[in-house]
């Protein structure tokens, strides 16, 4: 079998969110930066798809040089090689990063054959376009089923649940096909010391692809106004259950 | 022109769908609805548009994204639409994306608000609505999904007229379809309908230091949450995740305890009536996001929580 996952570079931004002085993006100086949620669970269905069935697993990423950090994570856990499309950083609209991935898609399976799967995030974790995954296998003319929780490929098949309303919806998809997934999709393992050693040594194609004019044009970021309130401390320790007591039978909770 | 795709849900149109209809009217111009399959022509009576079209088909009756995709794209071309509009739900928004790529136009999704002109200007939700986006629109036909609960819902009217058609759907669409359906687990208070909502951050300090959590949820016929961090660890499922990437929720009150407060976790929680924190640090982000707190190490204050319901209640 062979699969690909698209992964995204996303800033951890913890307790509150600052932005650089010309609103255009986050300020992430002294932030860390991780493989967006729901692509992290991507990267792990697809090492256990090669556990099970073998073959050949690559990762990719559309992102700055310093992206390289998020492939690596990706093959220290057991993806086979990596292809970076380096950017200056300057984020890329979803139309122009799905034609870039398009390319390169076809241009290794010119080389070593058809992905019969590939992983997407239903939506990356800090632009949220929802649509990547879709306009990927669009051009490729495969099937793809989108926002998934269970993936379980089955000979030609693969068979794929959605929540909705409460309950999962189920599709299945002849192969070669793509699918965009959720985080609760499985429980993504920690790379391992040897794992990161190896990976450091894994294949890496770069390639720096030129990025077309916005028609989803960011003018600026915004950061919502919160209330900026401070909770009224109720107590401290157990001498406060008391008054928590009190304040859940005024909102009509407590019987 | 803006055609609205309108969801519907026992022969009515779902909540988030008026507030599309609600935000497409802001765009200026007359607003026509689509609704697909069956009960669609029901929900159509109550739908505040001039027209609402009403497509019928039998192989309508599971959802197939990219036949709703090739309907909305068909239609929208046929009636001359400049704007496409939709709710930010999964399957309008994965038949949005379909019909975006069709049409070989952007999409904008989970928008808050428009202002008409050319470009047209969106502004957008980024982060699960911890971070806004303000954006050019460069076309001359828009497709836009409106982010749930972000926008007062269209009041309740009756369309100028309804047209029922046949569409034509070619077996390609009809590849991608809802074969089966898994039932939701039976019992227990679900996360997203529950009024009062435990949860455990990482302060528990492993999956048995959630039985004070637990208690507690019981004894307030509550449900239990957690963090990220939590589900990290393996010490909770994925299912009892809160946030960005976790479920959202809206209780009367959010009691969080051992959870530090950051955005992706708020994220899930922005529909909570009240928040009430329990934490050992009174310096945490949380405590400028709750409304109440207790400054505490939570297996101490929960027990002496669940202690005095019972003392009240005996
Ligand atoms: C893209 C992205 C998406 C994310 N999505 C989500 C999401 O959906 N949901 C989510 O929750 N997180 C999400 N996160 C992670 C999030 O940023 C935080 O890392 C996470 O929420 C932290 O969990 P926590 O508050 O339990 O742990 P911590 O941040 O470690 O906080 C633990 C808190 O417990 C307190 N504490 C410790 N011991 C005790 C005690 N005995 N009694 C009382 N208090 C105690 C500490 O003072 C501290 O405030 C996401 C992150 C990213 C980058």
């Amino acid at each position: 079998m062979k699969t690909l996952v698209c992964v995204k570079r996303v800033p951890m931004t913890g307790g509150r969110i600052v932005l650089t002085e010309d609103e255009q993006a986050i300020e992430t100086k002294h932030l860390g930066f991780a493989i967006s949620p729901h692509e992290e669970c991507g990267v792990e269905e697809a090492v256990r798809l090669w556990e099970h069935h073998g073959g050949d697993t690559v990762v990719l990423t559309l992102g700055p040089a310093d992206a390289e950090e998020q492939l690596r994570d990706s093959m220290a856990i057991g993806i086979a090689r990596g292809i970076h499309l380096v950017t200056d950083g300057e984020e890329w609209d979803p139309e122009a990063t799905a034609g870039a991935i398009v390319d390169v898609i076809r241009a290794d399976e010119a080389a070593s054959g058809l992905f019969d799967l590939i992983f997407f995030g239903n939506e990356s974790a800090d632009s949220g376009g929802f649509q990547i995954g879709l306009r990927v296998a669009h051009a490729l003319d495969r099937p793809c089923a989108t926002g998934l929780k269970g993936v379980a490929v089955d000979g030609d098949l693969v068979r794929c649940e959605q929540e909705e309303g409460g309950g999962r919806d189920v599709y299945e998809l002849p192969l070669p096909a793509v699918v965009t997934v959720l985080e609760g999709l499985n429980l993504p393992r920690y790379p391992s010391v040897p794992g990161r050693m190896r990976a450091g040594r894994k294949p890496l194609e770069a390639l720096t692809p030129v990025r077309p004019a916005s028609r989803l044009e960011r003018a600026r970021l915004v950061v919502p106004e919160g209330e900026s309130k401070q909770a009224e401390v109720l107590g401290r320790g157990p001498d406060a259950a008391a008054a928590v007591v009190d304040l859940l039978e005024q909102i009509g909770v407590a019987s | 022109m803006n055609l609205v795709l309108v969801e519907h849900v026992d022969g009515a149109a779902t909540d988030v769908s008026l507030q599309a209809l609600a935000l497409a009217a802001g765009l200026g111009g007359e607003t026509h609805a689509l609704v697909i399959g069956p009960g669609g022509a029901a929900a159509s009576v109550n739908i505040p548009a001039a027209v609402v079209h009403v497509a019928e088909h039998d192989a309508l009756d599971a959802f197939a994204p990219d036949a709703w995709a090739s309907i909305l794209g068909g239609l929208a071309e046929q009636i001359g639409a400049t704007a496409i509009v939709a709710p930010g739900s999964g399957h309008a928004t994965d038949a949005m994306a379909r019909a975006a790529v069709r049409l070989g136009e952007p999409l904008a999704a989970n928008c808050i608000s428009v202002t008409p002109g050319d470009p047209l200007l969106v502004t957008r939700v980024r982060w699960g609505g911890s971070l806004l986006e303000e954006a050019r629109l460069h076309t001359g036909r828009a497709l836009i999904t409106v982010a749930p609960h972000a926008v007062v819902a269209a009041p309740a009217g009756s369309p100028g007229s309804v047209e029922t058609f046949t569409p034509e759907i070619a077996d390609a669409d009809l590849v991608v379809r809802v074969r089966d359906r898994v039932a939701p687990p039976a019992g227990g208070v679900s996360l997203a309908d529950a009024k009062v909502v435990v949860t455990g951050g990482r302060g528990v300090g492993s999956p048995e230091g959630f039985v004070v959590v637990e208690e507690l949820a019981a004894l307030l016929g509550g449900a239990v949450g957690c963090s990220r961090a939590v589900t990290m660890s393996g010490w909770r499922p994925h299912t009892d995740q809160v946030g960005q990437t976790g479920n959202k929720i809206a209780p009367e009150i959010y009691i969080a305890c051992g959870v530090s407060g950051a955005t992706q976790h708020i994220a899930g929680a922005k529909g909570a009536k009240k928040i009430l924190a329990v934490n050992t640090d009174s310096e945490a982000p949380i405590m400028s996001i709750a409304d109440y707190a207790v400054v505490g190490d939570l297996h101490e204050v929960l027990p002496a929580i669940s202690a005095e319901l019972r003392r009240r209640r005996a």
